[in-house]
């Protein structure tokens, strides 16, 4: 088979508080219980995975004041649970998702440092922006940063951050007892940083890393969001699975990442996808067409709706047409603790009157389109093959995989696809390095 | 109700340890057992804490702070070489050995001053989930100028030890205290945020959650507000363990309204028992409820298997750091059976829960406590020989409570 092409890289995210989570599903389990993220860490370690990733969120979804029900609602600490991983895996890779508004950067380096340290090198960080005045009601400062200035924040934190990790030489630590001398120098730890966000001095607590530096993920999609991404990430989650828009972000975004002055092979691209797997295409598609189901019930089709048009649509019927009033994006959030989905409310709703029309779909047929993550639906040889074909013609170098039930979605695609990947020789058999840089064959 | 009604009887003993980094005396990484080029690998954590879960000792604590070690709580770093320096987070490391562990509790040190309370809140409820209720937060002030310009958020004043009882200091102690009470109150609340059975996972009405059991903690205090509810659902133990070290009537308060557990630092059995009366005199002063503070004494213990060899390593230790090392808590260098009578002695005098004892040297000192004062301590028929029960709160024998956000049963069909 190939062989020489490229080594596709392979993540897995934790299905949890999305609607394309199908609790209902007799195979779910918990959300919460260590049990559950043991299970699935295990799982694509012994599929050789390069990362596990956990996503966030700082506060509970509501609509018009009340918080959701209808999906799973609730998750544990990020940084605890990838530090708990670290403890039952040995080679795999913990990323978690972390917001820059929300934290200050001497915890947030020590945060990532400390688990670097108790993984082996393992550390990975998808640094998020939010400036969001509602998930602010949580914290010290509410609301306080303007829209406009999240990227600054998340860059100023991000160069914070970096100096906190480079402020301990990887000879720092000297612990020689004879001499007793512990720290080589006396300015060890010590750093600085001034900017718009932030003006910090002192020493730092944590020793280098054995990564030097935790991988830095980031997934933005607007303008600022891809030029922070191909200045700064060492990788960039993307939810662009349709197999031109996929190559297209990946274009532009490596154009920038070489505009910004770095080798656009430093920077992997890795959109999130969830897999259907299926004896038969046919039964792929059945399985698919029922998950979908549940995925997109009634209900959660008009709150996905309710997300664009930033409105009430409960008097529409989601088998009905689309509804025949304009998005309010510009009122007060009837959806709140829900990134936004789209950057343009009445582009995005003029998109969807044009696909209903196009082929005649109800509202949920719509929403059920547009949001289906599954981009894998097929047999095992069928999905490796469209893996490989993404990567090899450059959609993408990689993805993250789940799918609509934990902990145990990913045991098929391990046990089914992975295999055939590794016969076509593009995914490694066995892990060659210890840290997650190795992994994705990023510089230490 | 006397002042010392509440501590009329100490119940079973308490045994813990307190770790930090290679021991508490400064010059324990220099001795030949000692591994200071691993203190910041997991394997070094992981050890310490299989070893005092062979002691079958209650908790470990795990210290921790927002600067580096001083030597002095007030001080800044300074520009020493020849000590220990540098630390891993105590949340993460205690998260790591989790699930590497199947009894002892695990209370890290998490300090209250610069970080968000939402943000513990959720650490130490998945803390509690991942170690299936066995969770702890020893509550931490910064009172450290240096610690401060970290975060660039707030200024402190710069404090020197001969400057406590000044009225500025005593405002900003006062201050930061207040803060802390409110953090363990703002941390509380959302840890009561989710009702024990709100996850309901009814595919009928297609609710995962029951949201009327999901509640708003709108805390509101000086320095932050928290609406809430949390992110993380009610942990195990429903309310992890709470504690603090106090050596004051300031911190003596915090204990008495936001702690479960107070570290103090007696240095002798009448001390102990003057502790338990300005403790008791704290708690009627806040109007504690429910279950009283259990008093745990903090000793640095250094333990030999003779009297002399305990001597003769305590002088070694402080010639090779160069002077006596300054410590809050009683250093007790003797043999397993004489700090085994300490501890009986003082625990009576002192209606002491327990101790948390300080091992001067990692791992010699907490291998003697497992391997010499535990077998001495079972032999007296004074601590356990098995871990009967499955949370920390258990073994502390507090019981599990309620949500304060729990509606009683009728009180859900009046609204309906």
């Amino acid at each position: 088979m190939s062989g020489a092409g490229k080594q596709i890289i392979l993540g897995a995210y934790f299905p949890g508080v999305n609607h394309d989570t199908v609790w209902s599903d007799p195979a779910s389990g918990s959300h919460i219980d260590f049990a559950s993220f043991t299970h699935w860490a295990r799982t694509a370690e012994r599929g050789t995975l390069d990362l596990l990733f956990l996503a966030e969120g700082l506060r509970l979804r509501d609509r018009g004041g009340a918080i959701f029900d209808q999906d799973v609602v609730g998750r544990p600490d990020t940084f605890t649970v990838l530090a708990s991983l670290a403890a039952v895996t040995s080679r795999i890779g913990l990323a978690g998702t972390i917001n820059t508004t929300f934290n200050e950067p001497y915890e947030l380096a020590r945060q990532f440092a400390t688990l670097d340290h108790l993984s082996g090198g393992r550390a990975a960080w998808n640094v998020v922006t939010s400036s969001d005045p509602d998930t602010g009601e949580n914290f010290r400062r509410g609301g306080y940063l303007d829209h406009s200035q999240r990227y600054e924040r998340a860059s100023e934190t991000l160069a914070a951050v970096r100096a906190l990790w480079d402020s301990w030489s990887a000879d720092a630590v000297v612990a020689d007892k004879a001499s007793g001398r512990f720290l080589r120098d006396e300015q060890v730890g010590e750093f600085a940083f001034e900017g718009s966000q932030f003006d910090i001095a002192g020493r730092f607590t944590t020793p280098r890393t054995p990564q030097g530096h935790p991988v830095i993920l980031q997934a933005g999609e607007s303008p600022a969001g891809r030029d922070f991404a191909a200045a700064n990430a060492d990788a960039i989650f993307s939810r662009y699975r349709k197999f031109y828009q996929a190559r297209d972000f990946y274009r532009d975004v490596k154009a920038r990442v070489l505009k910004a002055g770095r080798d656009p092979g430093e920077v992997k691209i890795l959109p999130s996808a969830s897999v259907v797997l299926g004896d038969t295409a046919a039964e792929a598609q059945d399985r698919h067409a029922y998950i979908r189901d549940r995925q997109f019930d009634p209900y959660t089709a008009i709150v996905l709706a309710e997300m664009m048009w930033n409105r009430d649509l409960s008097s529409y019927d989601p088998d009905g047409p689309i509804p025949d009033v304009p998005p309010t994006p510009e009122a007060p959030k009837w959806i709140r603790g829900r990134a936004p989905l789209t950057q343009d409310a009445h582009a995005t709703v003029r998109e969807w009157r044009e696909l209903a029309e196009l082929d005649n779909l109800s509202l949920r047929q719509v929403v059920a389109k547009v949001f289906d993550r599954a981009v894998f639906v097929g047999t095992p040889t069928q999905v490796a093959g469209e893996i490989d074909h993404f990567v090899q013609q450059d959609a993408c170098d990689g993805f993250i995989l789940g799918s609509h039930v934990s902990p145990s979605g990913l045991d098929e695609v391990v046990d089914k696809v992975i295999p055939l990947l590794r016969e076509r020789g593009a995914f490694r058999t066995e892990y060659q390095g210890t840290t997650l840089r190795g992994h994705l064959g990023l510089a230490r | 109700m006397s002042a010392h009604s509440f501590h009329n009887s100490p119940g079973p003993l308490s045994l813990s340890v307190a770790l930090d980094g290679a021991g508490w005396h400064p010059a324990a990484w220099r001795t030949p057992n000692a591994r200071p080029d691993q203190l910041f690998t997991p394997g070094y954590w992981a050890g310490l804490v299989a070893l005092a879960e062979r002691g079958l000792l209650d908790f470990v604590t795990i210290e921790d702070a927002l600067g580096l070690q001083s030597g002095d709580h007030l001080a800044e770093p300074g520009r020493r070489t020849d000590q220990v320096r540098g630390r891993l987070d105590a949340a993460l490391i205690a998260a790591f050995v989790a699930p590497l562990t199947r009894h002892i509790g695990l209370i890290p040190t998490i300090t209250t001053t610069h970080t968000e309370p939402f943000h513990i809140a959720k650490a130490v409820a998945t803390l509690d989930h991942n170690s299936k209720g066995r969770a702890g937060w020893r509550v931490q002030v910064s009172a450290r100028a240096d610690e401060a310009a970290h975060f660039g958020r707030r200024e402190l004043p710069v404090l020197r030890r001969s400057d406590l009882g000044s009225r500025g200091a005593n405002r900003v102690v006062a201050e930061l205290f207040g803060e802390a009470a409110d953090a363990v109150e703002a941390v509380r609340r959302l840890w009561d945020s989710w009702e024990d059975d709100a996850e309901i996972r009814d595919a009928s009405t297609n609710r995962f959650i029951d949201r009327d059991k999901l509640n708003y903690v709108n805390f509101i205090g000086a320095q932050f507000t928290v609406r809430g509810p949390s992110t993380t659902p009610r942990p195990p133990q429903g309310q992890p363990i709470v504690a603090a070290l106090a050596h004051d009537r300031v911190p003596f308060a915090l204990a008495a309204s936001s702690a479960d557990v107070v570290f103090v630092t007696p240095h002798h059995a009448n001390e102990a028992h003057a502790i338990l009366a300005k403790i008791s005199a704290a708690e009627a002063e806040v109007g504690r409820t429910g279950a009283p503070l259990r008093i745990t004494a903090d000793l640095v213990v250094l333990l030999d298997d003779t009297q002399a060899g305990a001597d003769a390593r305590l002088r070694d230790l402080n010639r090779l750091a160069g002077a006596q090392p300054r410590s809050d808590a009683e250093i007790v260098a003797t043999t397993p059976r004489a700090l085994a009578d300490l501890i009986e002695q003082w625990r009576h005098a002192g209606l002491l829960h327990g101790f948390r004892l300080r091992p001067a040297v990692l791992p010699d000192d907490l291998h003697a406590v497992v391997e010499g004062l535990v077998p001495e301590l079972q032999r007296r028929g004074l601590f356990r020989t098995s871990y009967p029960e499955e949370t920390l709160r258990e073994r502390l024998g507090l019981p599990r409570p309620a949500s304060r956000y729990a509606k009683l049963a009728n009180a859900g069909l009046e609204r309906a």
